[in-house]
């Protein structure tokens, strides 16, 4: 039994790491700690280091400079066979010429771990991942789904205090996705073991994460939780990254702790104030705006801009509208079940409380990223 | 000819063997037509004279099994039997241990260094094989080039012309190709980052290569021993200019009595005796080579 126990999730610390391929920087000075038994995610566009960060954690390549810790110890050097973690990629890699079982058995082997307690420890990860049924099948019998969660049993049947998910649900279907999502988060929890998960998909980085790691061009612009995240983003393209949202750009005049915009001959106010020399930009959630018919009454604290409605989307659950400002910005705004109706035409103003506005640097790179 | 990596004629030919169509279940799908052509030609050329020499080895010079009876009475016909089946196996030996480091070196080099690989494995293809078994001459004589330097270095010579390993050594030079190319069309198909996931699982190095990669290249292995031995056994123009009375091969028994004594029913039957052991074989081998859901291509 000793070594079935559940294991217990193994920290890691990265500090000023760097991965260069020649004169290509994948990775530039990044520092990462992970709680152990944390769900961390890994977030952003291809080519931003999330995978190049993993492949270091998993010893497939080696780090430039800077060090990296797990568990406490540093692994520098040490090859990936030794350093006991598992590893879900997203083309799920399961040997073809083996059946299911042989296949998870496989690690339980190399550990010799033989007979009854294999058998045991097998049968119990295919149980974990409702796929004990299919044992003596051969992985191209299977759907990109069941092989998944084949390939994660093979990754945890072995009790490594760390696994380690490469865009996982990137080959599966967006219902399959939803329902893969949910397991692997009831799978955390019942294990207690660290994961470190990579994906560009930032709804599902919400879903499953404790935290989230945002990468950019080979750095991390942000680690938080998704709703800090969401509510505070440090940069304009965590802002942009994560959720739906309008970017309102003008020229600004700064007096005291507020920022005025001046968009399309328009004022905007926005709490708080940028550095000097920063070029301020206006980040707006959908959900916090509300379109009003012109001449409405005015809120205490509230900014208006008019628009016309470009586009009406019936979603079910709301409506969708974008609204086309003076100034050629398209504003996007979310309203719930009851909220007035539009039609594409209609002028409207557009409304939202100073308060619920993000006063962020304005970033070239951010928009330039995301196309 | 030109060959490029991925669709060269006999590596096409080779691919369809590794996925063995005609080693596992015959089963006719899709416009079976498109093969008539083929059909008719060897229809013709294949089945028709093999079925004269069928009848002859029965009937020449009289009706009835005298002629196999005379095959497995003489000693020295079962000693040659016996000795064209050990040499295939040796060639098919030597050719494995050379051409599966080569084709897996095929599959990780640069795009130019691939295309300078297979050269060397087609140019062989486009010389005439009496002219590269000369060249075996050349090279392995009393006098020759071998055993030149081999004086050069102060070893005493070695007989390798008119013997059994000099016959081997020029049969696996000549074959080598055709284990080579149906090695390589398994083992591009195979997805290497299996490799990777083997080794986060646990596995050091060269445990990940032997128990993942070589198990999936198999079939390519299977498919060029198979090809490799069944050509061997048939041999004539290099083990009759490579070899000497004591490495006489059943294709130069065979010459003999057709060619020199015009007794078609005698070695109509040797012809035969060595199509039926090879059918043996290959029903031996078959089960081998049927194995299940060796699915090695890249899904993905």
């Amino acid at each position: 039994m000793h070594a079935s126990q559940p294991s217990t999730g193994a920290a890691i610390e990265i500090r000023k790491a760097s991965k260069r391929y020649g004169a290509f920087t994948a990775l530039n000075d990044i520092d990462l700690d992970i709680r152990p038994g944390e769900f961390m995610t890994l977030l952003g566009p291809s080519g931003s280091g999330k995978t190049t960060t993993l492949n270091l954690i998993a010893g497939f390549t080696d780090i430039t400079s800077g060090t990296l810790e797990i568990g406490g110890k540093s692994v520098t050097g040490l090859p990936s066979h030794k350093r006991n973690i598992g590893v879900v990629f997203q083309h799920y890699a399961l040997f073809p010429h083996m059946t299911v079982g042989k296949n998870v058995a496989y690690p339980l082997a190399l550990r010799g771990i033989k007979g009854d307690e294999r058998a045991k420890r097998v049968r119990r990860a295919l149980d974990m991942v409702k796929m004990a049924d299919f044992a003596h099948r051969y992985p191209s019998e299977l759907s990109g789904g069941q092989q998944q969660r084949v390939a994660l049993a093979r990754a945890l049947v072995f009790d490594p205090p760390l696994l380690l998910m490469d865009e996982p649900l990137g080959a599966l279907d967006k219902k399959l996705r939803e329902w893969l999502q949910l397991e692997i988060k009831r799978i955390h929890r019942e294990l207690g073991t660290t994961f470190v998960y990579v994906t560009h998909d930032q709804e599902e980085a919400l879903v499953l994460s404790d935290r989230i790691a945002v990468f950019n061009g080979g750095r991390i612009e942000q680690i938080g939780t998704g709703r800090e995240l969401y509510d505070t983003p440090a940069t304009l393209f965590v802002g942009r990254f994560i959720g739906e949202s309008t970017v309102l750009r003008g020229s600004a005049e700064v007096s005291g702790d507020e920022t005025a915009m001046v968009i399309g001959g328009q004022r905007v106010f926005a709490h708080g104030r940028l550095a000097d020399g920063a070029r301020p930009v206006i980040l707006l959630r959908p959900e916090r705006v509300a379109l009003k018919r012109v001449g409405a009454d005015v809120v205490a604290g509230e900014n208006r801009l008019t628009g016309t409605i470009a586009e009406a989307i019936y979603l079910g659950s709301g409506s969708k509208y974008e609204v086309r400002l003076s100034d050629g910005t398209t504003a996007v705004a979310r309203s719930p079940l009851g909220a007035a109706d539009f039609v594409i035409g209609d002028t409207v103003d557009v409304t939202f409380l100073r308060s619920d506005l993000i006063l962020l640097p304005d970033d070239a790179s951010a928009d330039v990223t995301l196309t | 000819m030109t060959a490029t990596p991925d669709d060269g004629a006999p590596n096409a030919a080779a691919t369809d063997l590794a996925q063995s169509p005609f080693l596992s279940r015959f089963r006719p799908r899709g416009p079976v037509w498109l093969a008539t052509p083929a059909l008719f030609v060897l229809l013709l050329v294949l089945a028709y004279p093999l079925g004269i020499v069928l009848w002859r080895s029965f009937s020449d010079p009289a009706i009835g099994i005298d002629n196999y009876v005379w095959f497995f009475q003489s000693a020295v016909n079962r000693a040659v039997l016996q000795r064209t089946f050990v040499v295939a196996a040796w060639v098919t030996l030597a050719c494995l241990i050379c051409a599966y480091p080569y084709a897996y070196a095929m599959t990780i080099v640069g795009r130019n260094m691939r295309l300078a690989l297979i050269l060397c494995v087609l140019v062989p293809f486009w010389l005439s094989g009496v002219v590269r078994t000369l060249a075996w001459v050349i090279l392995l004589q009393d006098s020759g080039v071998i055993n030149s330097m081999l004086r050069g270095i102060g070893l005493p010579p070695v007989k390798l012309i008119r013997t059994l390993p000099g016959v081997v050594i020029g049969m696996t030079q000549v074959l080598l190709p055709f284990m080579i190319l149906p090695i390589y069309s398994v083992m591009k198909g195979i997805d290497t980052r299996l490799l990777p996931a083997a080794r986060s699982l646990g596995a050091q190095p060269w445990k990940a290569f032997l128990q993942i990669y070589v198990p999936l290249s198999l079939p390519g292995v299977y498919a060029g021993a198979i090809i490799v031995f069944i050509l061997s056994l048939g041999f004539y123009i290099t083990p009759a200019l490579l070899g000497g009375p004591r490495s006489i091969l059943l294709s130069s028994l065979v010459q003999n009595q057709v060619l020199s004594l015009l007794n078609w029913g005698r070695g109509g039957a040797m012809g035969v005796v060595l199509l039926v052991a090879t059918f043996l074989l290959l029903a031996i081998a078959a089960p081998l080579m049927r194995q299940k859901h060796t699915a090695s291509r890249r899904e993905v």
